[in-house]
């Protein structure tokens, strides 16, 4: 167990002469554009507070910085994946040549623009409420990341700059000047990551601080920006905003198909529903590797908010985090296998086994997800057990088992990608064979492996199992998801075409489908954004500032439920909003001449109402 | 009926057999939550699988909605329809009776088996080497102060366990010592049941606090005869050379 000075000491120079000059050229800048700003950075110390709380009659201050922060973080998560999101789609628009890319890609932009406003009046809220209602915590973090505040100041300019020369530049920067428009894309996701990257060291400096040395402001800001969980924080949110911006534009789409009238409109929304659903389910893949190796430095750096997080009060969490990944591991292949039996006429009998094998897997393994460690039981119950832990199914409470199934659940989410891909073609290369045998070897042995490692994992001490076994199981699924993607694809070029792909012909709970997944994502942040912030206990900044208002103790889980589910709630509102006023004008486009008919036989009602049937099908 | 819904209540009625009933003759009986989580995971199941498609959706749901709606219904039918529609809210109702009614049962329990500990016991580390006089020397302070509750054989079924309730921890189980820092057993042997921290309530534990009758040295021994004996390592964050 490392104490902070040793981590302090350890991170004290690391990287500080690497990014020395990115920081004087950032103060330089800094400088030019914020003289007054710069002139407080310049040496001014941190002026005793008469006050160090205020509150807010009613709701309380904590309440309201909890409901203002998590908006802020939704919203800034969809800012920051949807570019990620809309420049992959452009990029693929411009390499195949398909319209249909180009125009999915600029269609989120323009949601993006609102959006953006709508996540900078949060933060700024945010940030005012932060000042009134912490002011001892604020002049602390002012006094210690100053210099951070200007770079971040900085990046958001940028940031805006070229935001709006990527969305207002669209159709000027088409042709031979698309490769600029693209390079501008690309600009938008660098500044975003660093937009992105500079708050959470502040946030992950309260959770994990670290000790520093000597330097002037803007070393000492490197130093702490630079504590233990801050790159493993970066990393997890970063997949989780391609996550959260994949899913959303699926709940995008879902709702348009319901409400979509035309056929042209249920093929072009389904096809978007796929596509977001694609992005989610492949940012989804890597992010439990991600959490893994976040708590991992949770418990390295302090036993104390590693229990308190995976064995303490908070573990429950990790039982619902179990239950909110399995629907959506669930809703997001039964979006997949639904699309091959509606899109790929003639098909579903052919993967009836296949699905229902893939269907069992994913339930037995979610069981064991849920499986808590220490059951909830009657006091004739746990008598019954000789106490809370079960004799046989307690082996499924520890890490272990949760490792083996999450693993298993990934592989068996990107075979059903696999299955889709290859739905409705028959390959000709005449190697195909050989490869199909080859790979269903490879599955096979890999999940052996996998399940292998999870139970051995039980009979070594735990430091071999993290470092090694859990690893080891990563890389499995790493290495079958590396290999697989592009020998199909390989398979896919050569392969003929049995059945024609037809969108527009899935049914309405497709659409729910795209919807629920979203609210999980959402759901899903909210719970471990409150279990990353409440595993600092009773310290505004982890042992160093404690925190002496009278909001310090921890609120009940049942409380922590019901604030995820209203924030929640109120972010899907706010994004409805963002989507309504950004699609006004297409409506009004779309609206036809006055005293003109719209006839499309069979598709006059949307299919959320029912329109559009299937020949023969009875029921949606 | 048939078809897709008679199979999903097989399917649902043979995992409830399966879970109440002939699970227990082989291991304790599961908690009712338990049974219910994995109730409602193959209910999930078999709705996903029975609305893949059109036809599947139609043969499973078809005459659910049928029966519902009334459809061609007469005599029995209409009857088992009027049945239904009549008992399903006074079930729910009941359900919901049940489950708020005053009861003399204690509540179900969400014990925090292992809360977190306090600062002053984070990151210590074991003084004294692993030599095997050490090691020796632990198990027999571990065979005069904790065998008669935690088991000769580390396993938690000393003489005196089963007087407790919950009963002594069973550090043959991987999911006890094996999980924790040495750090951390020092604070639950030091301090005992009665030094658990307000997340560890209902304080369900007869540990005795032992820096009454223990010095740390023996505190410290009794850990590493504890793992050596239950064949179990400690948490770390480096590797033993």
């Amino acid at each position: 167990m490392k104490s902070a000075d040793q981590l302090g000491s350890a991170t004290i120079g690391q990287g500080m002469n690497r990014m020395s000059g990115f920081l004087k050229f950032g103060s330089f800048l800094a400088l030019l554009f914020f003289p007054a700003l710069a002139m407080a950075a310049g040496g001014a110390e941190t002026q005793a507070m008469s006050v160090e709380y205020r509150d807010v009659p009613g709701i309380g201050s904590r309440n309201l910085i909890w409901i203002v922060a998590q908006q802020h973080l939704l919203l800034a998560g969809f800012v920051l994946g949807v570019p990620i999101f809309a420049w992959v789609c452009e990029v693929v628009g411009w390499k195949t040549k398909e319209p249909r890319y180009d125009k999915l890609a600029k269609e989120f932009t323009k949601l993006l623009t609102s959006a953006y406003a709508t996540t900078a009046l949060f933060g700024g809220i945010l940030l005012f409420l932060l000042i009134g209602l912490y002011p001892k915590l604020m002049a602390y973090l002012t006094d210690m990341f100053f210099p951070s505040f200007l770079v971040y100041c900085l990046l958001f300019l940028l940031e805006t700059a070229t935001l709006y020369m990527y969305w207002y530049g669209w159709d000027y920067m088409q042709g031979n000047k698309k490769t600029f428009h693209l390079f501008l894309g690309f600009l938008l996701n660098l500044f975003a990551l660093g937009i992105m990257a500079v708050p959470n060291s502040w946030a992950t400096f309260q959770a994990s601080p670290v000790v520093l040395g000597e330097g002037d402001a803007w070393a000492r800001a490197w130093m702490a920006m630079q504590n233990p969980t801050w790159m493993p924080v970066n990393i997890h949110r970063l997949i989780a905003n391609v996550v959260l911006g994949g899913f959303i534009v699926g709940a995008y789409a879902g709702i348009r198909y319901l409400l979509a009238v035309s056929r042209e409109e249920r093929e072009h929304y389904d096809w978007m529903g796929y596509v977001g659903n694609f992005i989610g389910v492949f940012g989804m893949l890597p992010l439990p590797f991600a959490g893994y190796w976040l708590m991992r430095e949770v418990y390295q750096y302090n036993q104390q908010m590693g229990i308190t997080l995976m064995g303490g009060f908070l573990a429950w969490l990790f039982i619902l985090q179990a239950m909110l990944i399995g629907v959506l591991f669930l809703g997001a292949n039964y979006y997949f296998w639904m699309g091959i039996t509606y899109r790929i006429p003639g098909s579903e009998n052919q993967y009836k086994k296949p699905v229902m094998a893939m269907l069992i897997v994913l339930l037995l393994c979610l069981g064991i997800w849920m499986t808590p460690h220490s059951l909830v039981a009657s006091l004739a119950e746990a008598q019954k057990m000789g106490g809370t832990h079960h004799p046989l199914l307690g082996v499924f409470g520890v890490m272990s088992a949760k490792m083996t199934v999450s693993n298993i659940m990934i592989l068996v989410t990107f075979m059903s990608f696999i299955m889709y891909w290859r739905a409705g073609k028959q390959e000709t290369a005449g190697w195909a064979k050989a490869a199909k045998a080859i790979m269903g070897g490879l599955l096979v042995i890999a999940g052996i492996a996998v399940v292998v490692l999870g139970v051995w994992g039980y009979f070594v001490p735990a430091i071999i199992r993290i470092n090694y076994f859990s690893v080891a199981q990563v890389l499995i699924v790493l290495f079958i998801m590396i290999t697989f993607t592009p020998l199909t694809a390989v398979l896919m070029k050569s392969a003929k075409t049995t059945t024609e792909m037809v969108w527009g012909k899935m049914p309405i709970r497709a659409g729910y489908s795209l919807v629920l997944n979203a609210v999980m994502v959402i759901l899903l942040m909210s719970l471990m954004g409150y279990a990353r912030s409440s595993s600092r206990v009773h310290w505004h900044i982890y042992g160093v500032m404690r925190d002496t208002s009278e909001y310090a103790y921890s609120p009940a889980l049942g409380y922590a439920a019901a604030f995820m589910s209203l924030n929640t709630f109120v972010f899907c509102l706010i994004v409805a909003f963002i989507f309504w006023v950004a699609t006004l004008g297409d409506k009004a486009k779309a609206q036809p001449p006055r005293g003109s008919t719209v006839g499309i036989p069979g598709h006059s009602a949307p299919a959320m109402a029912g329109g559009a049937p299937r020949a023969g099908e009875k029921l949606e | 009926m048939k078809g897709p819904i008679i199979s999903g209540a097989v399917i649902l009625a043979g995992v409830f057999i399966f879970l109440k009933f002939l699970l227990p003759l082989f291991t304790a009986p599961l908690p009712a939550s338990l049974i219910y989580l994995y109730l409602a995971l193959a209910l999930s199941g078999i709705m996903i699988y029975g609305t893949m498609s059109a036809p599947s959706l139609e043969a499973m749901m078809g005459p659910v909605y049928r029966f519902l709606s009334g459809q061609g219904q007469s005599g029995m039918g209409h009857m088992a329809r009027l049945a239904v529609l009549v008992m399903f809210p006074l079930l729910v109702g009941w359900q919901t009776y049940s489950s708020l009614a005053p009861s003399d049962l204690p509540p179900a329990e969400n014990r925090t088996i292992h809360p977190a500990p306090p600062g002053e016991f984070v990151g210590l580390s074991n003084p004294y080497p692993k030599t095997p006089e050490n090691i020796m020397m632990g198990k027999g302070l571990y065979a005069a102060y904790c065998s008669p509750c935690h088991g000769a054989n580390f396993d938690g079924k000393g003489t005196a366990a089963p007087g407790f309730n919950p009963p002594p921890a069973d550090f043959t189980d991987p999911g006890t010592i094996a999980q924790l820092q040495e750090a951390y057993l020092f604070w639950r042997i030091k301090k005992g049941g009665v030094g658990l921290p307000v997340e560890g309530m209902p304080w369900k534990s007869a540990m005795p606090r032992w820096e009454e009758e223990l010095p740390e040295e023996f505190i410290w021994k009794i850990i590493m005869g504890e793992y050596d004996g239950a064949h179990q390592s400690p948490r770390t964050w480096e590797e033993e050379e």
